[in-house]
C-alpha cells in the first residue's frame, strides 16, 4: 500500500503556473519533506493533497483511495497550520474533539482519544484553557493533538515550526519526530528550512518552480545534489559554485576558471563536456584552508564559536571556508586553499555532471 | 490644563446631544401646572401622571408592541440575510464582488423620499399597506446594506487558516459558517443588530407612510399622532418619548463593551 500517490498534478492561480506536471509517491509510514523556497508551490501542493483546492488537472491517491475530487471532510487526512489555525472560541479539549464531534463519535471514544493524544503530547493540564491562554509551543502541541485525535491516514504540516523561537523549534523537531515513530503514519511536512529537512526527513523532496528538483534521502540530496538548485539550497553557508572549462592534456583533466585551475583524474562521462561552460561546485566544509595553490584573501570573517567562516576572495570568485574556532584570521591576510577531488561536484547547464 | 480642556470638551458635547433627552425627561416628570409656568420650573415635582395617562389614554403600550415587533423582526429578517450574503461575499469565490458590494452601499444613498412613491406603491398592490409586513420588508430593504456591509468585512477579517481547518477537520460550508465563523464574529454580528434595531425603532418617514391606521403604528408615528386638532400634550409626549428611548439607551448600555470592540475591530486588524 502506498502512503500517497500524486500524478501529473497541475495548478494555476491565473496566469501564473504554481505546479506543472508534478508527480511524486510517497510511501506507507514514510516521513516526507516537501522543502523549497517560499513561492516554489510547496504549500499548494498540500492544500490539494488536503482538497482545500482543486488541482486544474491530476490524480491524487491516499491509501488505496483516490480523493482527487473528493471534498476535504470525504479524504481522511488531518492537517497543522503555519498559524496554529486553533478555534479560539474554544477551549483545549473542544479544539481537540472538534472533528470527532462533528463525525459523531460516541462522548466516551472522544474523551479518550482526547485524554491520550493530550498525555502523549504534554498537554493534559491545559485542556481547559483557551488558545490565547497559551504560549506558542503550547498551542503547537494543541495543534499537532488536534491532528493526531482524528487517527487519519495522512497527516500533512505546513511549516508548523516556523512561528516558534529557534530553541523551542529544534525541541520541537525532535519530539515530532518521536510523534512519527509513535503514530506509524504516512507524514507530508513542508519547509523551506533546509535544516529541518535534514534533520527530519526520510525522504526529501525539492521543488522550485513548481517542479520537483530532487528526490532523496537528507544524505543523497546533501552528497550528490541533482543539479544547482540543489545545490545550492541544500547547506548552509552555500556550497561554492565556481565558472570553468574542462580542458584535456596527458590523459589529465583539468578545471579552468578564474581563480584556480584544478587537475582531475580522467574520467569519460566528464571528457565529454571538454570546453563547454562547466560549474565546479564545493562545500565549505571540504574547502581546507592552509597548503593549497588557491591563493585567496579574506574578506570577512564570522564567529560562530563552534567553528568559524571565512569568506574569502580569489581571483573574482569569492569562496567561502569553515575553519575551527582556535585559527585566527585577520580581514587582509593572504591563505592557500585547497580541497580533495572526492568532494567535488560537476554541473554543466545547471546539471550534475559524472561521478 | 490638557486634561481640563478635555473634560470641558466632552461636557460641552455630551451636555449639548444629552439636552433634548434631559427636556423631556424633565418635562414627562412635571404636572399640567409646572408645564405652562413661567418662567419654567427647572426640577419637577416627580408626578407619574403624565405616564399612567399615556398608557391609558394614548394606548402608549399598543405602539410599543408595534414597535418591538416592527424592529426585532426587521432585525432578525436583516441579520440572518446579512450573514449568508456577508460570509459568501467574502469568503466564496463570486464574481463581480466589488460590483456588489458597491451596489449595495449606493441604494442605501437614494434620499427614502425618492424611493416612498414606488414603495408605497408596491405595498399598495401588495394589500400590504398597514400590515405588519408592509413595514418590515422596507426597513430590512433599507438595512440590508448597513448589516452585509458590516458582517462582510467581519468575516473578511477572520483569519483564513482556521476556516481551512474546520474544513480539514470534517466541517461542510454551512457547518464552517455555524460553528466557526459565526461565533468569532459575534462582535460584529451583534453591532450590526444593534444599529439595525435602533433605526427600525426610531424610523418615522415609512412608518408615517404605511401605517395609516392606529392599530398598527409605531412609536415615533404614534407619539407624533398624539396631538390633537386643539390639543397639545407636552407631557404625554415627554413621558412617551422618554419610555421609547430608554429601551435603546439601556439595550447599548448593557452592550458597550460589544459594540465598540465591534466597530473599532475592523480598524484595529486591518
Amino acid at each position: 500500500m502506498a502512503g500517497l500517490i500524486l500524478k501529473d498534478l497541475s495548478k494555476s492561480y491565473g496566469e501564473k503556473k504554481v505546479l506543472d506536471d508534478l508527480s511524486l509517491e510517497v510511501k506507507d509510514r514514510e516521513f516526507c519533506i516537501l522543502l523549497g523556497p517560499s513561492g516554489c508551490g510547496k504549500s499548494t501542493i498540500l492544500r490539494l493533497i488536503a482538497g482545500l483546492d482543486a488541482q486544474d488537472s491530476g490524480v491524487i491517491v491516499v491509501g488505496n483511495k483516490e480523493v482527487s475530487r473528493l471534498t476535504p471532510k470525504e479524504r481522511d487526512i488531518a492537517m497543522v497550520f503555519q498559524s496554529y489555525a486553533l478555534y479560539p472560541h474554544m477551549d483545549v479539549f473542544e479544539n481537540m474533539s472538534f472533528s470527532l464531534k462533528i463525525r459523531k463519535t460516541p462522548g466516551k471514544e472522544i474523551e479518550k482519544k482526547v485524554r491520550d493524544a493530550a498525555r502523549m503530547l504534554d498537554i493534559a493540564d491545559l485542556l481547559n484553557r483557551k488558545p490565547r491562554e497559551l504560549s506558542g509551543g503550547q498551542r503547537q502541541r494543541v495543534a499537532i493533538g488536534r491532528a493526531i485525535v482524528r487517527d487519519p491516514e495522512l497527516f500533512l504540516f505546513d511549516e508548523p515550526l516556523s512561528n516558534l523561537d529557534a530553541k523551542l523549534r529544534s525541541a520541537m523537531r525532535i519530539e515530532i519526530k518521536g510523534i512519527h515513530e509513535k503514530l506509524k503514519k504516512t507524514i507530508i511536512y513542508v519547509t523551506h528550512d533546509q535544516i529541518e529537512a535534514l534533520t527530519l526527513g526520510e525522504k526529501i523532496v525539492l521543488i522550485d518552480q513548481g517542479k520537483i528538483q530532487q528526490i532523496g534521502t537528507p544524505s543523497e540530496v546533501y552528497d550528490h545534489p541533482a543539479n544547482i538548485f540543489v545545490a545550492s539550497f541544500i547547506g548552509s553557508p552555500r556550497m561554492n559554485l565556481v565558472k570553468g572549462k574542462i580542458e584535456i592534456s596527458d590523459n589529465r583533466l583539468r578545471f579552468l576558471s578564474d581563480a584556480f585551475s584544478f587537475d582531475m583524474k580522467m574520467n569519460e562521462r566528464i571528457a565529454g563536456f571538454e570546453d563547454k561552460e562547466i560549474i565546479l561546485g564545493v562545500r565549505p566544509e571540504s574547502l581546507i584552508i592552509g597548503e593549497g595553490h588557491i591563493h585567496g584573501k579574506v574578506e570577512f570573517v564570522e564567529h560562530l564559536g563552534a567553528e568559524k567562516i571565512v569568506y574569502a576572495k580569489a581571483g573574482n570568485e569569492k569562496l567561502i571556508a569553515r575553519a575551527p574556532a582556535e585559527k585566527n584570521f585577520i580581514v587582509g591576510d593572504k591563505i592557500n586553499l585547497s580541497f580533495q577531488e572526492s568532494n567535488i561536484h560537476l554541473f554543466h547547464e545547471e546539471k550534475r555532471i559524472g561521478l | 490644563m490638557k486634561k481640563i480642556l478635555l473634560f470641558v470638551t466632552v461636557g460641552v458635547i455630551v451636555f449639548g446631544s444629552l439636552l433634548p433627552f434631559l427636556w423631556f425627561l424633565d418635562t414627562s416628570l412635571k404636572t399640567e401646572k409646572e408645564i405652562t409656568t413661567i418662567p419654567p420650573v427647572l426640577f419637577p415635582s416627580g408626578s407619574t401622571e403624565f405616564y399612567r395617562s399615556s398608557f391609558e389614554r394614548y394606548s402608549l403600550l399598543h405602539y410599543v408592541k408595534n414597535s418591538v415587533i416592527v424592529a426585532s423582526s426587521t432585525t432578525f429578517v436583516t441579520l440572518a440575510l446579512s450573514i449568508f450574503a456577508g460570509y459568501s461575499l467574502s469568503r466564496l469565490r463570486i464574481r463581480y464582488k466589488g460590483l456588489i458590494m458597491g451596489s449595495l452601499l449606493t441604494v442605501s444613498m437614494f434620499p427614502q423620499i425618492s424611493i416612498a412613491g414606488p414603495v408605497w406603491r408596491i405595498m399598495q398592490s401588495l394589500n400590504w399597506l398597514n400590515t405588519y409586513q408592509g413595514l418590515i420588508v422596507p426597513y430590512v430593504t433599507l438595512t440590508l446594506p448597513l448589516g452585509v456591509w458590516i458582517t462582510a468585512s467581519f468575516f473578511k477579517d477572520l483569519p483564513e487558516e482556521i476556516e481551512d481547518a474546520a474544513r480539514v477537520d470534517g466541517c461542510g460550508h454551512f457547518q464552517t459558517l455555524f460553528r466557526i465563523m459565526l461565533p468569532l464574529a459575534g462582535p460584529g454580528i451583534f453591532t450590526a443588530a444593534i444599529l439595525i434595531f435602533i433605526y427600525a425603532w426610531n424610523e418615522f418617514f415609512f412608518a408615517l407612510l404605511i401605517m395609516t391606521e392606529q392599530g398598527v403604528q409605531t412609536l415615533p408615528v404614534g407619539i407624533a399622532l398624539f396631538q390633537g386638532q386643539y390639543t397639545m400634550p407636552w407631557g404625554e409626549i415627554a413621558a412617551a418619548s422618554t419610555v421609547a428611548t430608554v429601551p435603546i439607551v439601556i439595550l447599548v448600555f448593557f452592550f458597550q463593551k460589544k459594540i465598540i470592540s465591534g466597530l473599532s475591530a475592523g480598524a484595529l486588524k486591518g
